[in-house]
């Protein structure tokens, strides 16, 4: 059984910074996986555990520098990694991002079962490339996944987390599934991973390997662009600080709070 | 003439899904600055279940209702659900398609813009016509500490909107609505994804936060599991319910289905006590709209004082038990009994 995982590299936004033209210094922001796609990445590796001869090539499209972060897919027990770079993607809306993706998978990784990806990317938050990607597939999808199992090489039952409960569905493969964080701790590289991923190479395709122009890619590949960024500006009032425990359980009464007397 | 349409979600028990009704109003005022366009929805669901809607559709301003029916879509279906709204959009050609940021919503809403080669913008928390005449999309981007308004190239324009984001019509607007029936055509297809079943969600603090008066969330300056219990002590105490930033979330403290942001919920009670919660644009989009806010936080320049009505600099392990202690005191209670590890 042949799993691609899809992953990102997103800057980690935990540690993000304004200059004082309230723009986002992004120099010295530090790169992470996204958090959901270490998930798909866990649920692959899973996979790998309980059903034969499964395979997992983890894909993403973003610099050069990603070639680290797939090393450390690598490591963590991922058999093949390819990175598609180009500056011509630069800009891409998630129209474009699931094209991109979608062409590499159809024209150079066809013969696969199931496609992972995490729900969300933290950086840009829309959960849109993954269906966006199986629908270039014409593919299934299952969104909002917390939970894999029944896996038999040519199917898998998931359970779905949506807001009024839990939905389990089969789908058949090839399928695409978008994974939910879980709790546990992420795998940890071992140091055979470790020397595994030095020596794995990994594949690079540009626009032109897979085949596609610039018209299709990038900014100008995308139907949506940003016309304005602005930070964002609130119009409460002054916030009044307190410095006294008592006056501050005091506010809280006059806000409508402790109503249990 | 330009045309706004909405996909008038159906939840799992059958309801109109409340965003449908925030957006119907928002809708009504995009339409005016586009010279009154017109109004639709479009409605998949099972066989029957439309006419318990036509009086909530007339009451809400809808100028047209699209209704595809067929007993194969008892069950929201990404495969069936897609290729009929897919068809009907082609037809219909509306300008402007706005869908509800839930779980059905985002998986729907990106494989009909895939399948259409058009935009689509997540989440949402302004939607506006500009100059021209295009819809302006304003969303939080970049982990949430930027705005951004996007406009799209092609058409439709399509544009996802959280529930309680946009307000409900404060009263009816009474419409002459035209309800018009589409055999979807899904004979052919051969379902991939097999429905097995629907366990109700058992933990009610969904329903819980939407109607609470008083939220008392936490982030991860709460630190680990006890500063949770002393959270949930606080919240005791003042008659409110729990809530929690992503953050917390995300290092495990708190389960995802109490986050408030945008990526969790959005609530707006009389109340919300900031605790530990630095206040990254991502969480504030989702309690900005509270009648007051409070904040508890040992950075005196976390942003979450910028949104506040009162905030109070200082260590939540020390403050918050001293809060319960005056207000145990004052509400004449015994301090022994309050568990303020």
């Amino acid at each position: 059984m042949k799993i691609i995982v899809c992953i990102k590299q997103v800057p980690d936004t935990t540690d993000i910074k304004w200059t004082e033209n309230n723009t986002i210094q992004r120099e010295g922001v530090e790169s992470i996986i996204n958090p959901y796609d270490v998930y798909a990445i866990e649920e692959a590796l899973k996979l790998k555990k309980t059903v034969e001869n499964v395979e997992i090539t983890v894909l993403t499209m973003g610099p050069l520098q990603a070639v680290e972060m797939l090393k450390k897919a690598i490591a963590v027990g991922c058999d093949n990694a390819v990175l598609i770079t180009d500056k011509k993607f630069a800009g891409a809306d998630t129209y474009a991002t699931g094209k991109t993706i979608a062409t590499t998978i159809k024209n150079k990784l066809p013969d696969y079962d199931l496609i992972l990806c995490g729900q969300f990317a933290v950086d840009g938050d829309t959960a849109q490339t993954g269906p966006s990607i199986a629908n270039q597939l014409e593919i299934p999808q299952v969104t909002y996944a917390k939970e894999l199992k029944k896996c038999d090489g040519t199917c898998i039952y998931a359970v779905r987390e949506i807001e009024e409960g839990s939905e389990t569905v089969k789908v058949e493969f090839p399928a695409l599934i978008c994974v939910l964080k879980g709790f546990e701790e992420p795998t940890r590289p071992k140091i055979n991973g470790i020397i595994k991923a030095q020596n794995t190479e990994i594949t690079t395709y540009t626009m032109e390997d897979i085949g596609l122009t610039p018209e299709e890619t990038g900014l100008k590949g995308s139907p949506t662009y940003v016309s304005r960024a602005f930070r964002p500006e609130h119009n409460r009032g002054k916030c009044e600080i307190c410095t006294d425990c008592n006056i501050l359980a005091e506010k809280i009464k006059e806000f409508g709070g402790i109503s249990n007397e | 003439m330009s045309n706004i349409m909405l996909y008038a979600e159906v939840t799992k028990e059958n309801y109109l899904h409340t965003v449908v009704f925030e957006l119907a109003y928002k809708a009504q005022e995009l339409a005016k600055k586009l010279d009154n366009a017109s109004v639709s929805a479009l409605l998949i669901c099972k066989t029957g279940l439309a006419e318990n809607f036509k009086e909530a559709f007339i009451n809400s301003g809808f100028d047209f209702v699209y209704i595809a029916e067929s007993n194969r879509l008892t069950h929201y279906s990404t495969e069936l659900y897609s290729k009929i709204a897919v068809d009907i959009i082609r037809e219909v050609k509306p300008d402007i398609i706005l869908v509800g940021a839930t779980t059905q919503g985002r998986d729907l809403a990106p494989r009909i813009s895939s399948s259409l080669h058009t935009g689509l913008t997540a989440d949402c928390i302004g939607l506006d016509i500009n100059e021209k005449g295009q819809l302006a999309a304003t969303r939080p981007t970049f982990g949430g500490k930027l705005m951004a308004t996007i406009l799209c190239k092609t058409l439709p324009q399509m544009a996802t909107v959280r529930p309680k984001v946009f307000k409900p019509a404060p009263e009816n607007i009474v419409k002459d609505t035209k309800f018009i029936y589409i055999k979807p055509e899904i004979d052919n297809i051969q379902k991939k994804v097999e429905f097995i079943e629907f366990v109700k969600g058992l933990n009610t603090a969904i329903n819980e936060l939407d109607s609470a008066e008083i939220i008392v969330a936490g982030g991860k300056g709460m630190k680990n599991e006890a500063g949770f219990e002393l959270l949930k002590n606080f919240a005791q105490c003042i008659g409110g319910c729990v809530a929690a930033s992503r953050g917390a979330v995300d290092m495990g403290l708190a389960p995802s289905d109490i986050q408030i942001g945008q990526t969790g919920k959005t609530v707006t009670p009389k109340l919300y006590i900031a605790c530990g919660i630095s206040g990254a644009i991502q969480h504030i989009v989702g309690m900005q709209d509270s009648d007051k806010i409070i904040a508890i936080n040992n950075d005196e320049k976390a942003p979450i004082f910028d949104v506040s009505d009162c905030g109070f600099v200082g260590d939540v392990f020390e403050v918050i038990p001293e809060l319960i202690r005056i207000i145990k005191n004052s509400n004449g209670d015994a301090a022994s009994d309050i568990n303020i590890s």
